[in-house]
């Protein structure tokens, strides 16, 4: 078994123009997206006038097997109307940038391990802090935040994908991952101040999106949010594929924190294809993701179904166990990373969260906002506590406390600036994402429109017909795969007649 | 490897070293507050003067 499978985040930002509070967030979202294309010019960005292909989108299918009816649907799930209020890029490192509701979003591109997860994710901040810094050189201060809750009701996503063969039956995948999502959040949670989705109690609490999950299973992303999402759009060979749609989630800022997020759930997803995920129901998944949430002592147990009561931890370790027991002989250093930091994390929480600084979110912010309580006497009301924690998850190292953290070394780091900058800019080399993000620094005039399986074309400047290159198989169009053709080509229409004789 | 050990209370009914663990404990409880009041110190600078009004002004729409 391994952690190695096709996979990536998308994160929507929190967005605040200081001094301006009746700021459209989508028209200052638009900004963000136009001010990074622009800054990264047309190798690095497609022009946000390029279309987003959605051809292939269906956001109310749902895995169970039906279609949501159009006219039944809240307007927020339609997110296949290509609004021209909105902007739109597809970037040379494979990722989407664009507006999501209200928020900035960068999709990032399609990555085999969770280390490239943390690589590319990390990317993501990075490109907006470069359309922060180029607003900023305009006179515009625009403040953007990875966090995932306002503390007034309203909460925007970090969500997770993971590819998984279509076999598995929907229902036994979501059976083996509830129990693991509510227990997940003690080694990911991004920590919250508050308790309620209104913050209507004083209090610190694990998991930033704990209080928003309101269902067990659906396709709603953003009302009655399940902890299972159910969103059917493969954005592949659908009769191969599902791509698990995961909401649940936290944004998290420590890299051993991202890394353990993907990680254990790809090899939970592992255990649940092969059929070795331990036989857990909890009662009350609901109730339990909430309890486990509002207890950061880490004592509370949750009842299962079969009677027994189990804390968050020791579900994990009932996952652990049965990973141990399924992983085989042949475990490649990609895996050994993840179950090194599962283990040290998980062993540490159980003797001593405190230990956890630097590597999970929760424990690190809980860390700074003990530290004020005990020197400055405060309350868990106390609006300086409500502040530093939205201000925990600011971008910029000039306010944001986990950027100074990292800049000052406090946050154990995975991956090195360097790396992160260069990932800006080039894409992971062992998915499709390598030929989108090639077919943007390479044909950057021609490239008409992207998804994340199709690339659309316009094979001569002013001529009338386009030509949609798809890419349903997300192993291929890999580096290795697809280079030696995009070096041998004299230009888009020579690369479209060699791939039609390839195909056919 | 053990899978997850499980590491619930350290065993207390090993009773071979018990005397060292609580100096040990609060050496590590004494640096680990000096290290956060070094990170308090440098977070003061930056932090929002007017925390209820920053507070206050931070109102995002809900998005998925």
């Amino acid at each position: 078994m391994s952690v190695r499978r096709v996979m990536g985040t998308e994160t929507e930002y929190g967005i605040t123009r200081p001094g301006d509070p009746r700021a459209n967030p989508v028209a200052l979202s638009g900004l963000v997206v136009r001010a990074y294309a622009t800054e990264a010019g047309p190798q690095r960005a497609l022009p946000t006038g390029s279309g987003w292909d959605y051809a292939d989108e269906t956001p109310l299918r749902d895995a169970r097997g039906f279609e949501v009816a159009r006219a039944l649907a809240d307007i927020s799930q339609l997110t296949d109307v290509d609004d021209p209020a909105t902007a739109n890029s597809v970037l040379s490192n494979g990722a989407r940038l664009y507006v999501d509701h209200a928020h900035p979003e960068y999709s990032s591109p399609e990555v085999l391990t969770p280390r490239d997860v943390v690589r590319w994710d990390r990317a993501g901040d990075e490109v907006m802090l470069t359309a922060a810094a180029a607003l900023a050189a305009q006179g515009d201060q625009i403040r953007l935040y990875k966090n995932n809750v306002d503390g007034k009701g309203a909460s925007y996503g970090t969500h997770e994908n993971y590819l998984v063969p279509r076999e598995v039956p929907f229902l036994t995948i979501a059976a083996g991952l509830l129990p693991f999502f509510v227990a997940r959040q003690v080694l990911v949670g991004a920590g919250r101040v508050g308790l309620g989705q209104f913050s209507e109690q004083p209090g610190f609490q694990v998991s930033q999106r704990a209080d928003y999950m309101e269902a067990e299973i659906g396709l709603e992303t953003t009302l009655k949010r399940p902890i299972v999402n159910t969103r059917d759009e493969p954005h592949a060979f659908g009769e191969k594929y599902r791509r698990l749609h995961v909401i649940v989630g936290d944004a998290t800022l420590c890299d051993v924190a991202t890394l353990l997020k993907v990680g254990t759930t790809s090899l939970v997803l592992g255990l649940i294809e092969a059929g070795a995920a331990p036989a857990l129901e909890l009662a009350d998944p609901v109730a339990a993701i909430r309890a486990i949430s509002h207890d950061p002592g880490l004592t509370r147990q949750v009842a299962l179904q079969d009677g027994r009561d189990l804390t968050a931890l020791e579900i994990l370790a009932a996952y652990r166990e049965a990973v141990e027991n399924h992983l085989g002989t042949d475990v490649d250093d990609d895996t050994r990373e993840v179950l090194r930091h599962w283990d040290a994390v998980a062993a540490d929480l159980g003797e001593d969260p405190m230990r956890c600084v630097g590597r999970v979110d929760w424990v690190t912010k809980l860390a700074v906002l003990e530290g004020y309580r005990r020197r400055d006497g405060l309350e868990w009301g106390d609006p300086r506590l409500a502040a530093i924690d939205i201000q925990w998850s600011e971008l910029d190292p000039a306010r944001g406390l986990a950027a100074r953290m990292r800049a000052s070394g406090r946050l154990e780091t995975l991956v090195g600036p360097d790396e992160v900058r260069e990932a800006m800019v080039v894409p992971p080399e062992d998915t499709r994402a390598w030929f989108r993000g090639q077919c943007v620094s390479r044909y950057a005039g021609q490239v008409r429109a992207a998804s994340w399986d199709s690339v659309v074309f316009e094979p001569a400047p002013g001529t009338r017909g386009l030509r949609r290159v798809q890419l349903p198989e997300p192993l291929r169009g890999s580096r290795a795969d697809i280079e030696p053709l995009l070096d041998s080509v004299s230009g888009v229409d020579d690369l479209l007649a060699h791939l039609v004789s390839r195909d056919g | 490897m053990a899978g997850q050990e499980q590491k619930r209370p350290p065993r207390r009914d090993d009773e071979d070293t018990p005397a060292p663990a609580a100096p040990v404990a609060q050496r590590q409880d004494a640096a680990r507050t000096a290290e956060v009041d070094d990170l308090l110190d440098e977070i003061d600078g930056v932090l929002e003067t007017n925390a209820e009004e920053f507070v206050h002004g931070f109102v995002q729409k809900g998005g998925q």
